[in-house]
């Protein structure tokens, strides 16, 4: 399935050398957009937005729950400096064209990613879930209610983790952890996502 | 004090732990009492068990010789007098404070001075649960994790006046029933709790408020994280119900407002959704086989 990549700058998803670039076919009937503003063309199969933290509405504009057509949103989710991972969370709108979630959720699966679709919501399915988990293990190690290894280890093996809350929040970066959970705080007004003591002096740190 | 553990009791037989944990005991080579209420609910978890040790035999992770010992090992009753002779009991009964309490209570009467009685409370504080018993000193937390018959880790918890002495049998118990045990707090949901009720919840509110199905929501977090298991997997086999028990022990004591029972679980286990027992939760079910093997 055809795509054509129109970039600027470094892609998050794609990083420079992923072979995923290679596949860019000028003039295909899917359209990515690493970076570059969105081109609305409503003869296209679909549209795709790369998205950072931001909703899909920031680039498309909203209409009271009416909003939809044949662009997407995508990310490919990355822990911090980890390695891209296989996740492609696909974000659609109230209305988005079930054959541009179709076309699109198929052209990254040939490419051999996993794709999940989810509402334009904040924080996405990975970031919305895992980040006041992040802020609780962080929290209980200030508490002393375990120390950051035995946390990680109980978690790996009592529930089949690949790596432990802690190590996880800290190599994907503490200060990028505290944006994150921030920006779910100011959207949701949720306490979980309140950043963490340590999250916190991380981000100080990298201001100063 | 005993120092040796040789016949472990299993209170709350006929649940997912309880049979999960007689599993552990009876393949280990421990005389295992399974005990529960109802007799049906006993001879069900242990049919269940012979099928999982038979997968077991079926994937070459023991012999029929072992499969058919370990199953000797466990001895069903509803008679809670037949503990007597436990040099450790292990409950695994209902979520709730009374309700423990009441057994050891019970049990104290009943079982030898040496017998140390540990909880597998997943929320509770070990030293409510030890209070008032008679045998304060003797009582530990021991939380496995569901299946323990593959999952490894034991959160070893001592309460305010559990001894020293107690604390280690039940850990040597822990590993030599091939366990790995691990020290936490008395302190709600000790640490694997403490994390997982409120981000199960999270995963709950998260499907009510359309963000994806739950098919996805399992898929990204295994494919992006790693998990072996999806928390909606998960929760149908913990048990929906189990769930909103959990929520409900941990939400007074804690009151984070995540860790209250959000509404759509209380909806599905309106609806009789419970996950695997029932054969229906967030995903459908055809067979009452127990996990792995």
């Amino acid at each position: 399935m055809g795509y054509e990549i129109k970039i600027t700058g470094e892609s998050r998803s794609f990083p420079a050398g992923d072979a995923f670039l290679d596949g860019s076919i000028s003039g295909a009937d899917i359209v990515l957009h690493l970076g570059t503003p969105l081109e609305r063309n409503d003869a296209k199969a679909a549209i795709l937005v790369e998205l950072d933290s931001e909703c899909l509405g920031v680039h498309t504009g909203e209409d009271s729950g009416r909003e939809g057509s044949n662009v997407l949103g995508f990310a490919r989710y990355c822990n911090g400096n980890d390695a891209p991972s296989q996740l492609i969370e696909l974000v659609r709108q109230p209305e988005t064209e079930k054959s541009a979630i179709d076309t699109a959720k198929a052209m990254f699966e040939a490419a051999g990613f996993t794709v999940v679709v989810c509402a334009d919501q904040v924080g996405r399915i990975i970031d919305r879930l895992v980040r006041p988990k992040y802020n609780d293990a962080l929290r209980f190690l200030d508490e002393g209610l375990a120390m950051a290894d035995d946390m990680d280890l109980i978690c790996k093996m009592g529930l089949g983790y690949r790596d432990g809350p802690i190590e996880r929040a800290v190599r994907g970066d503490l200060a990028r952890h505290y944006d994150l959970s921030n920006e779910l705080l100011q959207a949701t007004g949720q306490p979980g996502y309140v950043p963490a003591r340590r999250a916190a002096i991380a981000k100080a740190r990298k201001r100063s | 004090m005993t120092n040796e553990i040789k016949t472990v009791a299993i209170c709350g037989a006929s649940g997912n732990m309880g049979a999960s944990i007689a599993i552990v005991a009876a393949r280990a080579g421990f005389r295992t009492i399974a005990y529960d209420l109802s007799d049906d609910g006993l001879a069900r978890a242990l049919a269940q068990s012979a099928g999982f040790f038979a997968k077991s035999v079926a994937r070459g992770k023991m012999t029929e010789e072992e499969r058919d010992a370990a199953l000797a090992r466990i001895e069903n009753t509803s008679n809670l007098d037949d503990l007597a002779e436990a040099d450790l009991v292990i409950e695994a009964v209902f979520e709730q404070l009374d309700i423990k309490q009441g057994l050891f209570t019970a049990l104290n009467k009943i079982c030898s001075e040496h017998t140390i009685f540990a909880s597998n409370t997943s929320t509770l504080s070990i030293t409510e649960i030890a209070s008032g018993c008679g045998r304060e000193d003797r009582v530990v937390g021991m939380h496995f994790c569901l299946p323990a018959q593959m999952m490894k880790l034991v959160e070893m918890t001592a309460g305010i006046n559990t001894s020293p002495e107690t604390f280690e049998l039940a850990s040597g118990f822990a590993e030599k029933a091939g366990q790995i045990p691990v020290e936490t707090k008395d302190r709600p949901g000790f640490v694997l709790n403490a994390l997982l009720v409120p981000f199960n919840n999270d995963v709950i509110r998260a499907i009510d408020s359309e963000l994806a199905t739950p098919e996805d929501i399992d898929i990204a977090l295994k494919t992006a994280l790693g998990y072996k298991m999806g928390p909606c997997e998960l929760l149908d086999l913990i048990g929906l119900d189990t769930q909103v028990r959990l929520c409900e022990a941990f939400f007074p004591i804690t009151n984070d407002a995540r860790a209250a029972a959000p509404p759509l679980l209380r909806r599905m286990v309106a609806a009789g959704r419970l996950g695997r027992k029932s054969g229906i939760g967030f995903f459908n079910y055809n067979t009452d086989a127990m996990f792995g093997g």
